[in-house]
């Protein structure tokens, strides 16, 4: 719950305000909007939840705004809340995304989470792009003792993968994290890389638990949504990992994404620790918003 | 992309239904501007921003300066454009060079918003403008950073000082002493990233800027942040008094929402903008070509200027007279390959050009290899066959295949290219014989 309450800060000064209104009348819907909007929940996201939230009001008769919080965080919680399939090992997990949101790091803190609960772990760096990926991940790997796999800069990333899997099937490993260089969602080549690799870990390993993540950057407006999109079609993502919730953004986009198709996120990145990631919980996320 | 489309589309959603009405009623101005406005939204423009942007525009629309020769739609569109460019500040500023050198520019920002990468670019392009750039690695929190930074600056060919995970104030100190020995004109300091409710870091960065008076200080901005880029921009240039704005990954299908509203609540302007993977690609920031961007009137200015970069005027007007008088043979084909790759990334390029759609430009995309593979056949070819395709029979086409390391049916798929081009451009020729009808707005 810690870190919840922090994003309040920004977020609930401003809707806690709005429920201190008397009535609910035009200006409480307005602004409710204005703070919805400034969370970066998107216009069509927004529309659909004062919507939805004005309808449950009417059907239940609610008429004062402080009567109504409740309803409103069902609604929000409702919109974004899955059941998660829980993990089978060997478990592979695949983490991809554009430049510059936490790919690695998220790796690095991944790697201690599953380490905490006593799994073997290997790392594959399959960034082979960006200047220096392979080392940040190493310093990665030192800090939780877990083995790395990389080849040089520029080389090919599918081949890295193909590597680390053959490691992790030799000595039995139960995890296996797969780093990848960022790109931008309109790069088709660097796309057609990300299903290569993913053809990679479909051949080599049928049976194993494979899932993939798209890191967001909870900064990111509205341009997340997008970046689902193209990830989901190319390489079928299974969820969300939201990182960077330590600032004042609010990563309200998830519910633009939500409201789009069905993305559970699954873990937050809350900080720069080698512990600071946690998994997702939909209704500590509103509450964090509301209280 | 498709859930939304990009601003220039809605906006252009909105013209289209104006289009060729000779007048519009307040309700039709009332209602374009609403979805001007969710737009606007949709593409991260700060909500406080599009709400004054709106009321500007509404005012401006239904108020009676109706100028000569423009529609009502025109003139709305007109309006918007204006508006959007005054909103990211008016013209297009430059690094500010100090009387004594050196000139120092701090680098700051959140994490991953591309300081490093930006480092290096900004680098290399002050390295081909006659300057002699050092990079100074203070980043000295993010595993690796230092590395990154070494790694860019030898790309570059741009020196780089560190001197590991100490003091960033040790380290920018004995970075001008080395500056002075090696004669360096610009420090480009690259921090680490922070956010700004940060306060040990934001004293950290404050205390350079405090000792060592950069000339200029750069915040660095991902282009694809939300409403939150108000908040950053607004707490970096409280504590920073910022000169000046840096949009990276512009190359996104992003929307830009960020430049739209940073200068807006900071006052400080865009200076330049990353627009691709590599060092080169750092472009200075145009508003007015940044509005025609949005307006989906594309960025046609641009795409001049790369051309006129890549070509002279006497090349091209030899290529305009062979393709008159047919005689575009595969030689010249080579050429303008050339020519061609050296404007810069292509796909980057089709982006700028107007009226596609982002659909089209999703699908056509250009691939850079496939014209190295043309390339390659073509130089494979005998110098009678690429004055005088006809004569390429199919052992000619063997042998050219084995030649190039490629497929008879790549053979056969560049001279179909080849005699399409040859006819579109006679089709062309014909065109222009009719001139185009100027003075009109492109959609």
């Amino acid at each position: 719950m810690g870190f919840f309450s922090k994003i309040k800060e920004a977020f609930s000064k401003k809707i806690y305000e709005v429920f201190t209104a008397k009535e609910l009348n035009d200006e409480f819907f307005e602004e409710l909007e204005y703070v919805l909007i400034s969370s970066d929940l998107g216009a069509e996201a927004t529309s659909q939840i004062i919507e939805n939230f004005k309808e449950e009001c009417y059907n239940h008769k609610i008429k004062k705004p402080e009567d109504a919080k409740e309803l409103l965080k069902q609604i929000m919680v409702d919109s974004i809340d899955y059941e998660i399939q829980e993990y089978t090992y060997p478990l592979i997990l695949l983490v991809a995304g554009v430049n510059g949101v936490g790919k690695t790091t998220a790796i690095g803190k991944l790697a201690r989470y599953f380490k905490n609960q006593g799994k073997s772990v290997v790392l594959a760096a399959a960034d082979t792009f960006r200047a220096a990926a392979s080392e940040q991940l190493q310093v990665w790997a030192d800090r939780s003792d877990v083995r790395l796999i990389k080849h040089e800069e520029g080389s090919d990333a599918a081949a890295v993968v193909f590597d680390a899997l053959s490691s992790a099937k030799a000595k039995g490993t139960d995890v296996i994290l797969i780093d990848t260089a960022g790109r931008l969602q309109n790069k088709k080549n660097l796309m057609n890389e990300l299903s290569k690799i993913n053809k990679v870990v479909e051949k080599e390993c049928p049976d194993a638990d494979y899932r993939t993540y798209i890191v967001l950057d909870a900064t990111t407006g509205q341009n997340a949504v997008s970046q689902v999109e193209a990830f989901d079609e190319v390489i079928d993502m299974d969820g969300i990992i939201l990182n960077k919730l330590d600032g004042t953004a609010k990563g309200g986009v998830v519910f633009a994404i939500s409201a789009e198709r069905e993305m559970p996120v699954i873990f937050c990145g809350v900080g720069e620790g080698v512990d600071d990631l946690i998994p997702f919980n939909a209704k500590d996320f509103v509450d964090g918003l509301f209280e | 992309m498709a859930a939304f489309g990009s601003l220039s589309e809605k906006l252009a959603h909105v013209f289209s239904k104006l289009k060729n009405k000779g007048k519009l009623s307040d309700l039709e101005v009332k209602q374009a501007m609403r979805e001007i406005r969710i737009a606007l939204l949709e593409a991260d423009v700060n909500f406080d921003v599009v709400k004054k942007f709106i009321n500007t525009v509404s005012e401006k629309a239904s108020g009676e300066e109706i100028l000569a020769g423009l529609n009502p739609t025109q003139q709305v569109i007109k309006i918007v454009n204006e508006e959007l460019i005054a909103l990211m500040g008016g013209a297009s500023s430059k690094i500010e060079i100090a009387p004594k050198p050196p000139t120092i520019i701090l680098m700051c920002g959140l994490q991953g918003s591309g300081k490093t990468t930006m480092c290096g670019k900004l680098g290399l392009m002050l390295k081909k403008q006659g300057k002699k750039p050092l990079l100074v690695a203070c980043d000295i929190y993010r595993p690796a950073a230092i590395k990154q930074l070494q790694v860019v600056g030898s790309n570059a060919g741009v020196p780089v000082f560190e001197m590991g995970q100490i003091d960033p104030q040790k380290i920018v100190k004995e970075a001008l002493k080395e500056a002075e020995k090696n004669q360096n004109d610009i420090v480009i300091i690259d921090t680490a990233g922070r956010l700004q409710i940060d306060e040990k870091l934001m004293d950290e960065i404050a205390g350079l800027k405090k000792a060592f008076n950069p000339n200029e200080i750069l915040l660095v901005v991902d282009s694809m942040t939300g409403q939150d880029a108000v908040n950053v921009a607004k707490k970096f240039n409280e504590v920073m008094d910022v000169t000046g704005v840096v949009l990276t990954k512009l190359d996104g299908d992003t929307r830009g929402g960020a430049a739209l509203s940073i200068k807006a609540v900071t006052g400080k302007p865009i200076k330049f903008c990353g627009v691709g993977e590599k060092l080169a690609d750092i472009e200075v920031f145009y508003p007015d070509r940044m509005a025609s961007r949005i307006l989906g009137m594309g960025d046609v200015l641009t795409i001049i200027e790369k051309a006129q970069n890549a070509i002279s005027e006497k090349e091209a007007l030899e290529m305009q007279k062979k393709f008159k008088e047919n005689r575009f043979t595969l030689d010249d084909y080579l050429v303008s390959f050339d020519k061609i790759k050296s404007m810069g990334d292509m796909n980057q390029l089709l982006q700028m050009v107007p009226g596609l759609s982002q659909k089209v430009k999703g699908d056509v995309q250009v691939d850079e290899k496939q014209l190295d593979k043309t390339k390659a056949i073509i130089l494979s070819m005998t110098k009678q066959e690429r004055d005088n395709p006809d004569i390429i029979s199919s052992s000619r086409k063997k042998r050219i295949a084995a030649g190039s390391g490629t497929q008879v049916q790549d053979i056969n798929s560049l001279l179909k290219q080849y005699s399409q081009m040859k006819e579109m451009m006679k089709r062309m020729q014909n065109m222009g014989k009719f001139g185009f009808r100027g003075g009109r707005f492109p959609f």
